[in-house]
């Protein structure tokens, strides 16, 4: 394991090329992505504290910071840095680094968990498949339960569409992706279970209950 | 029916198809109305979100937004979306695969494990940049049944539409013009409030990450529109809906308010103004409802 700064660009060069990476060390901390920042008004985050935390190695402190997770990636200070500073990326990828490392709040998780097991992050239901019949009867013809991966077991029968069926080889896909990345192991994703390995004491602790 | 302008892939996405399946049927009604027809994107997936899912893994990310752009290269035929995280995340991964073979490259590596390929020959088109630039303002001012006239819009953009403007290259993202050239095409005033360009609060796994904080934020939004006297708030992306439509409705309990801000995706309000009532778009079924204003106009028409 290298510095943080140096994990930060090698993982994110890979995906935006190292120079853009690297621009974290044009940051001279003149915090105008801290003034523009719309999170940090509400919030403790302060970017350019992140960016600083980085180019001295704060490794710990800076994966036990919740700041980290304020920032809505809505791309204000990236637009007006006048350094020129890839600020939402380099964010994203910091975050992408603390994950990896085990620093991932259970929270997203459960985001990851969604799209492993439905191929969505925000899954149909049957409340929905309902709302689309009456929409394709008042606005235009849609179908009950949309032609995307849908992996909810079921779901198409007790909707009453059962040629709507989910399509397992759809998923398939999605899942050999999942395994190739290694993104699967990373959020402690249990093929057998299907499920994460995390207990419910966990999930009660982060305020969530068991859905997917 | 217009004159036929086209054919395009719908990249449905998660939040527009499961949750707000009135902006699916209302977009696909509106374009066919102007000539664009919609082909479905069998076996898509979640784009996956530029924010929340970015922000743990782009290298998964990637190859999962690769295999969803390969769909449509595969049926040969554009992507639209009606959601600016989708819109996020297919048009950065082209991007970011146009401009790097590296990245190309790893993301094909993967892709060839379940027989796919990115070519990087589709277009990934969000559905209010059709809707500006290829049916355009006269074809819409035509079709204008019921004018807006006396209809205060607050604009939203989100963030993904516009920025990074560098890869996303809809112009300048402090000075955005497309939802208020559509709203005013169909009689209505686009009204300034205070941090018009502030995000709706959702994104980047902060909803999911700690509600109250980003409910608190979409408060600050709402009600800086409803100080101006904003009749409704026009958007393009179906996630922002999520937030200031179902998350506001969520404020209004916890304050235990009852006046909300109507908030309407672009393609319905055009359908209102083309003389669709608010069922017939698809505006019946979410939480906040159309604006008096607009409904009477209906009644006495």
């Amino acid at each position: 394991m290298g510095t943080l700064m140096e994990d930060v660009i090698d993982w994110g060069g890979e995906i935006f090329g190292r120079e853009h990476m690297e621009t974290i060390k044009a940051c001279v901390q003149c915090g105008k992505c801290t003034g523009v920042c719309p999170s940090g008004r509400i919030t403790a985050l302060r970017t350019r504290k992140i960016f600083q935390m980085v180019q001295q190695d704060m490794r710990e402190e800076i994966y036990n910071s919740p700041e980290l997770w304020f920032c809505s990636t809505c791309y204000t200070c990236y637009e007006r840095c006048p350094k020129g500073v890839k600020t939402t990326d380099l964010i994203r990828v910091i975050r992408n680094v603390a994950s990896k490392d085990g620093y991932m709040h259970l929270q997203h998780k459960m985001v990851s968990l969604y799209v492993i097991k439905t191929g969505h992050t925000v899954p149909v239901n049957l409340d929905v498949a309902h709302m689309r019949e009456e929409l394709s009867k008042n606005v235009y013809p849609i179908d009950a339960i949309a032609p995307t991966v849908q992996r909810i077991p079921g779901i198409a029968d007790k909707a009453g569409y059962p040629e709507l069926a989910d399509k397992p080889e759809q998923m398939e896909q999605l899942r050999t992706i999942f395994k190739e990345t290694g993104h699967a192991k990373f959020v402690g994703f249990n093929w057998d279970k299907m499920d994460l390995d995390v207990s419910d004491e966990e999930m009660e602790a982060a305020g969530l209950k068991k859905k997917a | 029916m217009g004159e036929y302008l086209g054919t395009y892939a719908y990249f449905l996405g998660c939040i527009t198809p499961n949750r707000y399946p009135g902006i699916e049927a209302a977009t696909k009604k509106i374009f066919k109305e102007f000539g664009v027809e919609t082909k479905e994107m069998e076996g898509a997936a979640c784009c996956p979100a530029p924010g929340a899912f970015g922000s743990l893994d782009l290298h998964t990310w990637l190859p999962i937004a690769a295999r969803n752009i390969a769909i449509a290269e595969e049926m040969d035929l554009e992507i639209y979306v009606t959601c600016n995280g989708c819109y996020g995340s297919l048009q950065e991964a082209d991007h970011l695969m146009k401009e790097h073979p590296k990245v190309k490259e790893e993301a094909n590596r993967i892709l060839g494990k379940i027989g796919r390929e990115y070519k990087g020959t589709s277009k990934i088109n969000h559905s209010i940049v059709l809707f500006h630039d290829l049916i355009g303002l006269d074809r819409i001012k035509e079709r204008v049944k019921i004018p807006m006239d006396g209809v205060n819009v607050a604009e939203h953009y989100g963030c993904h539409f516009l920025k990074p403007s560098e890869v996303r290259g809809q112009g300048s993202s402090e000075t955005p013009h497309q939802i208020k050239d559509l709203v005013e095409a169909v009689g209505a005033k686009a009204v300034d409030y205070k941090d018009m360009l502030m995000c709706c609060g959702a994104g980047g796994g902060v909803r999911s990450y700690d509600a109250y904080t980003s409910l608190d934020w979409t408060r600050q939004k709402i009600v800086n529109a409803m100080n101006v006297g904003a009749d409704c708030m026009v958007h393009p992306c179906a996630f922002c809906h999520l937030q200031l439509d179902r998350g506001q409705s969520e404020i209004a309990k916890a304050l235990g308010v009852t006046n909300m801000l109507p908030i309407i995706f672009f393609s319905q309000f055009i359908g209102l103004a083309m003389g669709f009532n608010e069922k017939e778009v698809g505006l019946d079924i979410q939480k906040t409802k159309i604006p008096d204003k607009i409904r009477d106009k209906f009644n006495s028409g």
